[in-house]
C-alpha cells in the first residue's frame, strides 16, 4: 500500500461542547485506499471526530485537509466527494427503496440507475420495501449504498455493524473490503476488536478525545506482546464465533 | 465530478420525495381531503332546501280535504302523519314539531271545514313561521273565488343567483384544510425529519438549507392545491358550489389557496421548533387551529358572533382568506378586489416567518 498519501489530515483538532471537551487536540492521518478504524468506548469521541470531518459539526480549532480541501472552506467540496453513513440515521418516511435512491441521486446532482446500486448491495429484491421493513443487516448495507451514489473518494461508516448477528457482520465486512478494493478509501468506527483486526488496514484508540495509539492491528498487538503481556487463558485455535458460524452456517440469511 | 452541481434538481428531488410521501400518509389525505369533503357533503345534502317547518296532523284528523291538500304541496311545511296522540304531546313539549293540526268536516253549513292549531311554546320561532303560513293559506283558500276590494298583491321575484349553504360552506371547508395541513403537515413533518436524522443526512450531501425547505413547501402546496381542485369540482359538480367566472374564478382561489398554505406553513415552521416531543405537537398545532376552526367563519358567519367576539374573529388570518374565497367564488370578485384581505395574510406571514427563523431547529 502507498503509505506516503495522505487523503485526509486531522492536526490539532479540538471540540469543546458548552462544559465538556470532547476532542483535545487529535492530530492523524488516513492514506488513499486504507480502511482505516477509529476504535474505543462510548463518549470517547469517535463519532465527533468523524462529523467534523464530515462537515457535519463545526470544530473549536484545529485544521482538516480532507484530499486537499479544507473543512472550513471547501465544505461543499468535501460533501461532493465523500460519502457518509451516520449512526441511528433514518430516511425520508413512507418511501420505498428505489425512491429513496432516486432522492439520494438528486441531492447529490448525480444520475444514476437506483437498481444497479441496490445490486451492488445485494438489495435488488427489496427494490419495492421500505426502509423501516429491512433488517439489521439490510438497512445497514441500504445506508452503505446511499453513501455510494456519488462515487466518493472517501466513505465514513459509523458503527455499521453493532447490532447485527455473526453472519450479516461478515457479510458486511466482504462488502466493505469490495468497496475499498475498488478504490475507494474507507473510515469507520467499532466496538469490536475482532472486526478492526480482520477489516482495518490501520486503526487509531481514542479514549478520553485523545488518540493514545496509532498503528496497524498488528504491529499494535507485537508492541503490546513486546511488554510481556500474556493471556492468562491459553488461546484455542477456534473461538465461539467461530463455532457459531461453524454451526449455523456462513451464508447470510435474509430476515 | 466536475460538473457544477444543480441546485433545483436537489430541490425538485426533494420536492418529488416529500410529495410521494404525503400522499402516502394517511393523515395527510384525512386532513386534506376526508374531512373538508365529509362536512361539505353533510352540509351539502342538508342545505338547498331552506328552512323546514314540522306540522303534525292529529289522529282522527280528515285528510281528504282542501287544507290537507295545500298544506301537502306548500314547500316550508313537512306533515307528521304517522305520529299518535301521545307521541305528537311529548315532541309538542320538546319542540320538535312546531304544531299540530286537527281538520274536521263542520257540521254547520258554512265554512265546510273546521281546522284547530296548537302550536308550542317550545318552538316559538317555527310557530311563526307556521303561523304566518297557514294565515296566508286561509286567506288564499277563502278568497279564492272573491275579487279583492281594497287591493291586490302583485308578487313577482327578482331572478338573482341562490345563495346555498354549499357556497358559504366550501370556502370555509377548504380554508381551514389549508390551515391544518399548513400547521400539522408542516409541523409533523419537520420534527420527525429532525428526529430521525434524515435532514442530518442531507446535511451530508451538497445540498441547500433553503432547497431542503423549498421542496418541502412545493411539494405540500403541490398536494394542498390538488386537494383544493377537488374539493371546488365536487362542490361544484355535485352541490353547484356556485363559480362565477369558472375557470378564472378556480384560478383565483387557487392563488389564494397558496397564499393562505404558505402563511400557515409558517405556524408550521414554529410548532415543529417549540415542540419538545412528538406528542407535544398536536395539542400546540390544535391551539392554533381549533379557534380559527370556530372563530373564522368556517361553518358561520362572523356577523352572528357577540360583538365582544367578533374583533377576535376579526384578527384571524383565516377569516380573511375565507373572506376572500367567498367573495372571489360567489361575487366573483378579482384578485385586486381582495387585496385587503391579502394584504392582512401577508402581513401574519411576515410576523409568523419572522418568529419561525428564531424558533426554527435544524437539529
Amino acid at each position: 500500500m502507498d503509505k506516503t498519501n495522505a487523503i485526509i489530515s486531522v492536526r490539532n483538532l479540538v471540540k469543546n461542547y458548552a462544559r465538556f471537551e470532547a476532542v483535545k487536540g487529535i492530530s492523524f492521518e488516513v492514506y488513499e485506499n486504507e480502511i482505516f478504524g477509529l476504535l474505543g468506548p462510548n463518549g470517547a469521541g469517535k463519532t465527533t471526530t468523524l462529523e467534523i470531518i464530515e462537515t457535519l459539526r463545526e470544530k473549536t480549532s484545529g485544521e482538516i485537509l480532507v484530499d486537499g480541501f479544507s473543512v472550513d472552506n471547501d465544505a461543499n467540496e468535501i460533501k461532493r466527494i465523500i460519502g457518509v453513513q451516520l449512526q441511528a440515521a433514518g430516511y425520508y418516511p413512507n418511501l420505498n427503496l428505489v425512491e429513496l435512491m432516486e432522492l439520494f441521486a438528486g441531492l447529490y446532482g448525480v444520475d444514476i440507475k437506483p437498481m444497479e446500486m441496490l445490486e451492488k448491495v445485494n438489495l435488488q429484491d427489496k427494490a419495492k420495501a421500505k426502509y423501516k421493513a429491512l433488517s439489521g443487516g439490510q438497512k445497514q448495507r441500504f445506508s452503505i449504498a446511499t453513501t455510494l451514489l456519488n462515487s466518493p473518494k472517501i466513505i465514513f461508516l459509523d458503527e455499521p455493524t453493532t447490532g447485527l448477528d455473526p453472519q450479516a457482520r461478515r457479510n458486511l465486512w466482504e462488502l466493505i473490503t469490495d468497496i475499498r478494493n475498488n478504490g475507494t478509501t474507507v473510515v469507520i468506527t467499532t466496538h469490536y476488536m475482532d472486526e478492526a483486526e480482520q477489516l482495518c488496514d490501520r486503526v487509531a484508540f481514542v479514549e478520553h478525545g485523545e488518540i493514545i495509539a496509532l498503528d496497524t492491528p498488528d504491529n499494535l498487538i507485537d508492541q503490546l506482546l513486546g511488554r510481556g503481556f500474556e493471556r492468562t487463558k491459553e488461546v484455542k485455535k477456534a473461538n465461539l464465533e467461530d463455532v457459531f458460524i461453524n454451526l449455523t452456517g456462513k451464508e447470510w440469511r435474509e430476515g | 465530478m466536475n460538473k457544477r452541481y444543480n441546485h433545483t434538481k436537489a430541490t425538485l428531488a426533494l420536492a418529488k420525495a416529500s410529495f410521494r410521501s404525503i400522499t402516502r400518509s394517511p393523515s395527510a389525505v384525512v386532513f386534506t381531503l376526508a374531512f373538508p369533503l365529509i362536512f361539505i357533503l353533510v352540509f351539502g345534502f342538508l342545505g338547498g332546501g331552506g328552512i323546514k317547518v314540522d306540522l303534525a296532523v292529529a289522529p282522527g284528523s280528515d285528510l281528504q280535504n282542501p287544507v290537507i291538500r295545500t298544506l301537502e304541496q306548500t314547500a316550508v311545511i313537512k306533515l307528521i302523519t304517522d305520529k299518535d296522540a301521545a307521541e305528537i304531546q311529548q315532541r309538542l313539549e320538546k319542540g320538535t314539531i312546531a304544531g299540530v293540526i286537527d281538520v274536521h268536516k263542520n257540521t254547520a253549513a258554512k265554512p265546510a271545514y273546521l281546522a284547530n292549531i296548537t302550536y308550542t311554546s317550545a318552538s316559538i320561532d317555527k310557530g311563526n313561521i307556521l303561523k304566518s303560513v297557514l294565515n296566508n293559506l286561509m286567506y288564499t283558500l277563502n278568497a279564492k273565488d272573491l275579487k279583492p276590494s281594497v287591493a291586490e298583491f302583485r308578487e313577482s321575484t327578482v331572478h338573482g343567483r341562490t345563495y346555498r349553504t354549499i357556497d358559504f360552506i366550501l370556502p370555509g371547508q377548504l380554508g381551514f384544510s389549508l390551515l391544518s395541513t399548513g400547521v400539522f403537515g408542516t409541523a409533523f413533518v419537520f420534527f420527525s425529519l429532525r428526529q430521525t436524522l434524515v435532514i442530518k443526512r442531507f446535511f451530508a450531501t451538497p445540498v441547500r438549507r433553503s432547497s431542503i425547505i423549498l421542496g418541502e413547501g412545493l411539494a405540500r402546496i403541490g398536494f394542498a392545491l390538488l386537494g383544493a381542485v377537488f374539493i371546488i369540482l365536487i362542490g361544484h359538480f355535485f352541490f353547484h358550489f356556485t363559480l362565477i367566472h369558472s375557470f378564472v374564478t378556480v384560478l383565483n382561489m387557487l392563488i389564494l389557496s397558496t397564499i393562505g398554505l404558505i402563511v400557515f406553513m409558517g405556524f408550521g415552521f414554529v410548532v415543529s421548533g417549540i415542540a419538545r416531543s412528538e406528542s407535544t405537537i398536536p395539542p400546540i398545532s390544535n391551539i392554533i387551529t381549533l379557534p380559527q376552526f370556530l372563530l373564522s367563519g368556517t361553518f358561520f358567519s362572523i356577523e352572528n358572533f357577540p360583538s365582544w367576539l367578533q374583533p377576535i374573529s376579526r384578527a384571524l388570518p383565516l377569516t380573511y382568506l375565507n373572506d376572500a374565497m367567498r367573495q372571489v367564488a360567489f361575487e366573483g370578485a378579482g384578485l385586486w378586489d381582495v387585496r385587503q384581505q391579502v394584504l392582512i395574510m401577508v402581513i401574519w406571514g411576515i410576523g409568523i416567518y419572522a418568529l419561525a427563523v428564531k424558533v426554527f431547529k435544524w437539529e
